[in-house]
C-alpha cells in the first residue's frame, strides 16, 4: 500500500542550482509575434543552460522597442535603459567599474546604425567584454515605422515608400573595426540563435550579433526584406552551429573534414559544421568579403562570420587590477600622506 | 592695506620718481609657439622665490604657432593676485602687436624692445630700453636654430638687472625649469647672463619699479588649477575617468594620468583606475554614468561645448539618479567663442542642464586649493545625492599658475552614500529603489553584481514609481519629481557653504564667485581706501544656495552680484531663489570680454552705480 505521499518532482535546475524561472523577466508589452520576444526567450534559455549567475549580468540598452526588451527577461539582473544610441558608452563605464559583470547590451537597428553609429563604431574598436545584440527589423517601431539604416535597398514600407539608400551591414562593420565574435541570426531560427548565444557567453571580448527580428506591425508585409516570409525564403546559413560548454563532460565525435572547431577562451568549443566549403571563421578579410558577396547575391547570410577567441580585451589593455574598481577600499584608492607631501615639495 | 601707492606719473625723464617696490605688472608680448613660456615661468618663479606674492596669466590665442600671445606677471607685496588692468613694464617681443601694445600703455610705463623695432619713436611719455637681441644671442648660442628660443632668456636677464631680481634665484628657477636637462639649463643661463651684462653695461635705470626680497611666499607652492583638480581627484579616490580633449580642460585628465600612473598602481603592478579617452563628450559622460551606476567614483572634464553635448545624459543621471563628477573648465561661449579665454558663462545652463525640470549641484572653486578640496566634496556629494555634481572652474583658474599654501591631506573618510550590500538585503529582504525612507529625498541603491536575488532594479529614464517600475501614472510622476526636488533642498545644507567677509558696518553687499574672488578682494580695499566705502562680501561656493545667501541679501541695502558673463547668470539664479521683496536689492555687474576680471573695473563700475 502506498502510504507515503507522492512528492512533486523537484524542478529542473542548472549547474548553479537555479531553475529556468529564475531567468524570467516581466510580462512583455511588445506586439504579439514580435521577433524581439523570441530573442528574449533564447537569452533566457542560453543563460540558464550556461549556468550564468543572473546577479552578475547587466542589461544596458538604448531607446526603442529592442531596448525595452531587457524588462522581459532576467529580472534578477540590473538593467539600464539609457538614452538613444548611447548604450555602448554606458556599458563601457559599467564594465570598467566592475570587470566581473557580464554585459548583455540590447540595441536596435535605429539605435545602433543611425543615432548610435558613433558609439557603436568605437565600442567595436575597443574589444570590450560585452555581448552586443542588435534586434534588427529595418524600421523604427516606436515612432511607427520609418526606415532605419539597415533597411535594404529597394525594400518597401507599408505606406509604399521605397528605400533608395544602401543598408549599413553592422556585421561587416563590426569585423572591420575589431569586434572578435561577429554573427548574424534570425529570431525565428531557434536552434542557430540558441547555440550562437551560448558561444557568445563563453567568448571573452566584444560579441556583436545582428539578429533579424521582424516587426509584425510595421515591416512584415510583401516588399519588406525583414519579414518572416522574406527571411524564410532568403536566409542562407553559413554553418550548422553547435556549442560544447567547458563544463560539459560528455562529448560527441565530430568530423574535422566537415567541421571547424574553435576553442573558446574558457575552454568550451564552438563547432561550425560547414555548409560552405573552405569558410574559415578566423579569417577577417574573407569574412568581410563573403558578407559583401552575400549582399550582391541578395542572400541574408547567417552564422558565425568571424571569431578570434584570444585577442586582448579592453580590460587587458588598461592593465586593470583584478578586483572591481567600484568596490576597492579607501586604502587602495587614496594615496598616503607621504605622497601628498612629496608632490607638494615638488611644487615649491 | 595700501592700494594707492602707485607711482605718481611724473615726467618719465626724471630719475627722481618715487621707487615702486614689489607692486607692478610685467607683460611679455610675444608670438605663440616662440618658446617664451619657459622664460616667463623662470621670471615668475624668480620673483616668487624672493618671497614676493606673484601671479602669472597667459593670454593666448586658439592657435599652435604664429599668433600674438601675452603673458602677464603681477608681483604685489599686499598679495593681490588678480589681473591688473594697467601694464607697468612691457617686454615687446612681437613685431605685429608692438605698436598697439606700446600705444595702449599708461604714461610712465617702461618698455623693453628689440632694437631694430625703434619703438622709442612712438611716444615720449614712456621709459624705453632697447636690446639688440640678435647681437646678444649669437655668441651664447652657436646653434642657429635654437636662437629663437634662447633669445627669450635674454629678456629675463635684462629684466632681472633692471628690476633687481636676484640672479641666484634666476639660476635656481632655471635649474628647476630644465630639471635634468643640464645642457639646456646652462645654455639658457648663459643667455640670461648675457642679457644681465648688457643691461649692466649699456642701460640706465629710469623706471621706478623694483623687486625686493620679502617673506610672503615661504612654504607656498605654485600650481595651475587643472593640476590641483587632478591631484584632488586622485586623493578623492576616483576610479573611472572618461574624457575628450577640449581646451581648457585637457590638461586636467592629462595631469591626472601622470599622477595616477605614479601613485595609483597597486602592489600587483596593476592600475586601481581606468582612464579612457572617449570618442566624444557624449560617450565620455555616458561612460561616467555607466561607471557611476555600477559603483565607481567616476568623472570627466570638459568645457562649455562639451557640457552642451552632455545635456541629454545629464537629465538621465538626474532622473535615474546616478552619481558622477563633471569638471567644467569654463571658456568663452557661445559656440566656439573664444576657446582660449576665461569666462563664467556656463553657470545658468549647467545648473539646469537638460530638458524637463532638472537641477544640478554646482561647486565653484576660486583657488587651486579649492580645486583640490572640492574634488573630494564633489565625489562625496555625487555619491551621497546619487546625482551629477559639476565643478565650475574656469580657464583662468585651470590653466594659469597660482601660488597657494600647500594642500592639506583629506581627513574626512570617503563617503559612498546609501548603498545596500548583500548583508543589508539579507536583513531587509528587499528594497524600493526610489522610496524616500529617510525623508531627505534620497533613496537606497544597490550596485550591479551584488549577489542577492533581490538586488536588481531596472534603471530607466522613463517615468517610474518607487520600485523603479515603468509608470505613466500622474501621481507616481509627481511624487517622484517632488522627491527629486527634496533632494536638491537637502543639498543646500550639504554643499560647501559660502564664505563671508565683513567690512565695518557695511550697507553694501557684494556677491561673487570663482576666480572673480581675487579682483573682489582688491576692489574692496580700493573702495575703502579710495572712497571710504565699506562692503561686506559673500563668496558663493555652490548651487543650490544655502540659507546664508538670502540672509546676506536681507542684511544689506544693496547687493552687487559681480560675475564674468554678459547676462548676469548668477544674478538671475539668485533672483529665482530669494523672496520676491528682496529682489529689488540686487544689482548686477556682469561683463565678458575674455580677460580675467580686474579690481579697477569693479571699483569704477560699482562707484558709478553708487552715483559717485
Amino acid at each position: 500500500m502506498a502510504t507515503t505521499p507522492t512528492s512533486t518532482p523537484a524542478p529542473k535546475t542548472n549547474r548553479i542550482g537555479l531553475t529556468v524561472l529564475d531567468y524570467r523577466g516581466g510580462k512583455t508589452t511588445l506586439c504579439a509575434g514580435c521577433g524581439h520576444n523570441a530573442i528574449s526567450e533564447r537569452i533566457i534559455d542560453a543563460m540558464y543552460e550556461m549556468g550564468v549567475p543572473p546577479e552578475r549580468v547587466i542589461k544596458p540598452s538604448g531607446i526603442g522597442c529592442s531596448s525595452k526588451s531587457p524588462a522581459y527577461f532576467m529580472s534578477r539582473s540590473h538593467s539600464f535603459n539609457a538614452v538613444h544610441g548611447r548604450m555602448p558608452s554606458v556599458a563601457t563605464g559599467a564594465v570598467l567599474a566592475n570587470r566581473r559583470l557580464i554585459a548583455l547590451g540590447l540595441s536596435g537597428d535605429g539605435d545602433s546604425a543611425s543615432i548610435g553609429i558613433g558609439q557603436f563604431v568605437h565600442l567595436m574598436r575597443r574589444n570590450l567584454p560585452i555581448i552586443y545584440i542588435i534586434e534588427d527589423n529595418g524600421v523604427y517601431g516606436l515612432t511607427k515605422g520609418q526606415f532605419s539604416a539597415t533597411a535594404d535597398l529597394g525594400s518597401k514600407l507599408k505606406t509604399g515608400v521605397i528605400n533608395d539608400l544602401p543598408p549599413i551591414d553592422t556585421c561587416a562593420l563590426a569585423i572591420t573595426l575589431g569586434a572578435t565574435f561577429v554573427g548574424r541570426s534570425f529570431s525565428g531560427d531557434k536552434k542557430q540563435l540558441h547555440a550562437m548565444l551560448k558561444a557568445a557567453i563563453a567568448h571573452q571580448g566584444t560579441v556583436m550579433l545582428d539578429v533579424v527580428s521582424p516587426c509584425v506591425t510595421f515591416n512584415d508585409h510583401e516588399g519588406s526584406t525583414k519579414s518572416y516570409k522574406y527571411m524564410k525564403d532568403h536566409e542562407e546559413p553559413l554553418q550548422d552551429i553547435s556549442f560544447v560548454p567547458s563544463f560539459e563532460e560528455i562529448d560527441v565525435e565530430y568530423d574535422p573534414g566537415t567541421t571547424v572547431e574553435v576553442t573558446m577562451h574558457d575552454g568550451s568549443r564552438l563547432r561550425l559544421s560547414k555548409v560552405e566549403e573552405d569558410y574559415d571563421p578566423t579569417h577577417r578579410i574573407n569574412a568581410i568579403h563573403r558578407l559583401h558577396e552575400a549582399h550582391d547575391k541578395g542572400e541574408v547570410l547567417t552564422g558565425v562570420f568571424y571569431v578570434n577567441p584570444q585577442a586582448p580585451t579592453f580590460i587587458d589593455m588598461l592593465n586593470m587590477t583584478d578586483e572591481p574598481l567600484a568596490t576597492l577600499p579607501e586604502s587602495a584608492v587614496r594615496p598616503g600622506r607621504e605622497v601628498l607631501e612629496q608632490v607638494m615639495e615638488e611644487l615649491r | 592695506m595700501a592700494t594707492t601707492d602707485i607711482a605718481l606719473h611724473q615726467d618719465s625723464g626724471s630719475v627722481e620718481r618715487k621707487r615702486v617696490v614689489n607692486n607692478m605688472s610685467i607683460q611679455v608680448a610675444t608670438v605663440n609657439g616662440s618658446g617664451s613660456q619657459s622664460s616667463n615661468t623662470v621670471l615668475l618663479r624668480s620673483i616668487f622665490q624672493m618671497g614676493v606674492p606673484v601671479s602669472g596669466k597667459n593670454l593666448f590665442p586658439s592657435n599652435i604657432a604664429g599668433l600674438p600671445t601675452w603673458y602677464t606677471i603681477r608681483a604685489n607685496k599686499d598679495g593681490y593676485i588678480a589681473r591688473k588692468k594697467e601694464i607697468d613694464f612691457l617686454i615687446a617681443m612681437n613685431v605685429e602687436t608692438a605698436r598697439e601694445d606700446v600705444m595702449s600703455l599708461a604714461p610712465g610705463a617702461a618698455v623693453l624692445y628689440d632694437e631694430p623695432l625703434k619703438l622709442d619713436a612712438l611716444r615720449s611719455d614712456l621709459v624705453f630700453y632697447s636690446v639688440p637681441y640678435d647681437k646678444l644671442v649669437a655668441p651664447v648660442c652657436p646653434e642657429a636654430k635654437l636662437r629663437k628660443l634662447v633669445k627669450n632668456m635674454i629678456y629675463v636677464g635684462v629684466v632681472a638687472k633692471l628690476l633687481d631680481i636676484e640672479m641666484g634665484e634666476v639660476e635656481k628657477a632655471i635649474r628647476k625649469q630644465f630639471a635634468k636637462k643640464v645642457k639646456a639649463a646652462n645654455l639658457n643661463l648663459a643667455a640670461v647672463q648675457a642679457g644681465y651684462d648688457y643691461a649692466a653695461s649699456s642701460l640706465t635705470k629710469r623706471d621706478p619699479y623694483f623687486v625686493q626680497r620679502m617673506n610672503k611666499t615661504a612654504g607656498k607652492i605654485i600650481i595651475d588649477g587643472n593640476a590641483a583638480a587632478a591631484l584632488g581627484c586622485m586623493f578623492a579616490g576616483v576610479t573611472v575617468v572618461a574624457w575628450y580633449p577640449i581646451t581648457p580642460s585637457s590638461s586636467l585628465p592629462e595631469t591626472l594620468i601622470e599622477y595616477m600612473k605614479e601613485h595609483r598602481v597597486g602592489p600587483d603592478g596593476k592600475a586601481t583606475f581606468a582612464i579612457v579617452q572617449a570618442e566624444d563628450e557624449l560617450a565620455a559622460i555616458g561612460m561616467v554614468i555607466g561607471a557611476g551606476w555600477a559603483g565607481a567614483r567616476s568623472m570627466t572634464a570638459t568645457a562649455g561645448p562639451g557640457i552642451s553635448l552632455m545635456a541629454e545624459f545629464a537629465g538621465l543621471a538626474y532622473y535615474a539618479e546616478v552619481p558622477g563628477v563633471v569638471w567644467d573648465i569654463q571658456r568663452v561661449g557661445p559656440s566656439t567663442g573664444l576657446p582660449t579665454r576665461t569666462s563664467q558663462g556656463d553657470i545658468l545652463s549647467t545648473a539646469f542642464l537638460s530638458h524637463g525640470d532638472t537641477k544640478h549641484i554646482l561647486l565653484i572653486p576660486c583657488s587651486v586649493a579649492e580645486c583640490f578640496s572640492m574634488a573630494q566634496d564633489a565625489f562625496d556629494l555625487a555619491e551621497q545625492f546619487q546625482t551629477l555634481v559639476f565643478v565650475m572652474s574656469d580657464l583662468d583658474l585651470g590653466m594659469n599658475n597660482w601660488m597657494s599654501d600647500p594642500f592639506t591631506y583629506p581627513e574626512k573618510p570617503i563617503q559612498r552614500g546609501k548603498v545596500l550590500t548583500k548583508e543589508d538585503l539579507d536583513r531587509l529582504g528587499g528594497f524600493a529603489r526610489y522610496k524616500d525612507v529617510d525623508g531627505d529625498g534620497i533613496g537606497y541603491r544597490t550596485l550591479p553584481g551584488t549577489p542577492h536575488p533581490a538586488a536588481a532594479y531596472f534603471t530607466r529614464g522613463t517615468g517610474h514609481n518607487e520600485h523603479s517600475q515603468y509608470s505613466e501614472r500622474p501621481d507616481d510622476f509627481e511624487t517622484n519629481m517632488d522627491r527629486l526636488n527634496r533632494k536638491v533642498e537637502t543639498a543646500r545644507s550639504f554643499v560647501p557653504a559660502p564664505e563671508l567677509m565683513h567690512g565695518d558696518k557695511a550697507k553694501i553687499g557684494i556677491i561673487a564667485y570663482g576666480t572673480s574672488h581675487w579682483a573682489i578682494l582688491e576692489a574692496r580695499d580700493q573702495l575703502r581706501n579710495e572712497y571710504g566705502v565699506e562692503t561686506d562680501y559673500l563668496r558663493l561656493r555652490a548651487y543650490p544656495f544655502s540659507a546664508a545667501v538670502e540672509e546676506f541679501i536681507e542684511q544689506h541695502d544693496r547687493v552687487y552680484v559681480i560675475e564674468q558673463n554678459r547676462d548676469a547668470q548668477m544674478h538671475s539664479m539668485i533672483k529665482l531663489d530669494i523672496r520676491p521683496e528682496l529682489v529689488t536689492r540686487l544689482r548686477s555687474i556682469a561683463h565678458i570680454h575674455g580677460l580675467p576680471l580686474d579690481a579697477r573695473s569693479v571699483t569704477d563700475e560699482l562707484m558709478s552705480m553708487e552715483g559717485k
